[in-house]
């Protein structure tokens, strides 16, 4: 079970990825030497499965993107697996997500422009099984991002 | 906008994997100097390229057992400024992410909670009450993963 201390580094950690080990345990208040046997073991736990570089797409020129929204015909068996297998495959799929609810899968895109989107639709989007119905949102800004857990 | 090479995707591929390797241990994998792999990694930083770390937590373990995500209409819009309803659903700690979209919806809204019972006391007494909030459209998170993208 995690404890206070535990969930202080966490705290911060999450704040501040990018911190190294004695910054981290300064701000979590905490001895380097315990501020790192606690990350390892929240490591070894599977609490903590990893710290990830985040690209800024529109820094490599993709301007666009978009969210499909995707309900699948579920009288295939094998829906979800085809689907999200061959969705995988295409290169400017960023995310899978699925859910319980009014939409079964969305897929977040990313495209250099309009005329490339159109191009990744027609050609990738839309050859993808067992597709029933596809709704397009397009992202317009992004307001808060961090993903951080209220611990 | 930045042009990269085949080593700059490599990093790229690597740093997105784990961004906490050093530069001696990537300079060692892809056959380059500790200096010159440093120089690559803070020209992909300051060009913006690496916007940033992200901490992947499982939320699950940390007594996060609900993730949902909601598509926000504004019911009254004219009335109620965006930047009201932007400020006040982004200070919400249960609100993870806030995206302004086109389409269906206004905005999409990440929201993490211990259980049903919880997201429904986030729904109610925190997201109901925003400024200006028409439609709410609910999907429960079951399966996410990202990928790399066009890194080549």
């Amino acid at each position: 079970m995690l404890d206070d201390t535990d969930r202080r580094i966490l705290r911060h950690y999450q704040h501040d990825p990018a911190l190294s080990p004695a910054e981290l345990a300064e701000r979590a208040n905490v001895t380097t030497a315990t501020c790192a046997r606690r990350l390892d073991k929240l490591q070894a736990d599977g609490v903590i499965r990893g710290n990830h570089a985040v690209i800024d797409w529109h820094a490599l020129g993709y301007e666009v993107e978009v969210s499909l929204r995707v309900t699948l015909d579920k009288t295939q068996p094998r829906a979800f697996e085809d689907f999200t297998e061959q969705a995988r495959q295409i290169p400017e799929v960023v995310e899978i997500q699925s859910f319980l609810g009014r939409v079964d899968l969305r897929l977040s895109i990313i495209a250099r422009d309009m005329q490339h989107y159109q191009h990744i639709y027609r050609t990738a989007i839309l050859t993808l099984p067992h597709i029933a119905d596809i709704e397009a949102l397009m992202h317009v800004a992004r307001l808060k991002s961090d993903e951080v857990l209220p611990l | 906008m930045i042009e990269l090479d085949t080593i700059d995707r490599q990093l790229l591929r690597e740093l997105i994997h784990d961004a906490t390797q050093s530069a001696s241990a990537l300079g060692r994998k892809l056959g380059l100097s500790q200096p010159a792999t440093w120089r690559r990694i803070k020209r992909l930083r300051d060009s913006g390229v690496i916007r940033g770390q992200r901490l992947d937590l499982d939320a699950e373990k940390l007594g996060f057992g609900v993730t949902v995500f909601l598509g926000v209409k504004l019911a009254t819009k004219g009335r109620v400024s965006l930047e009201d309803f932007e400020r006040a659903v982004s200070a919400i700690p249960e609100v993870q992410t806030v995206e302004h979209i086109l389409g269906l919806y206004d905005y999409r809204l990440r929201v993490v909670a211990r259980d049903i019972s919880d997201f429904e006391r986030v729904l109610r007494r925190r997201l109901m009450m925003l400024p200006g909030v028409g439609d709410i459209e609910a999907n429960v998170l079951l399966s996410e993963e990202r990928l790399p993208g066009p890194i080549g």
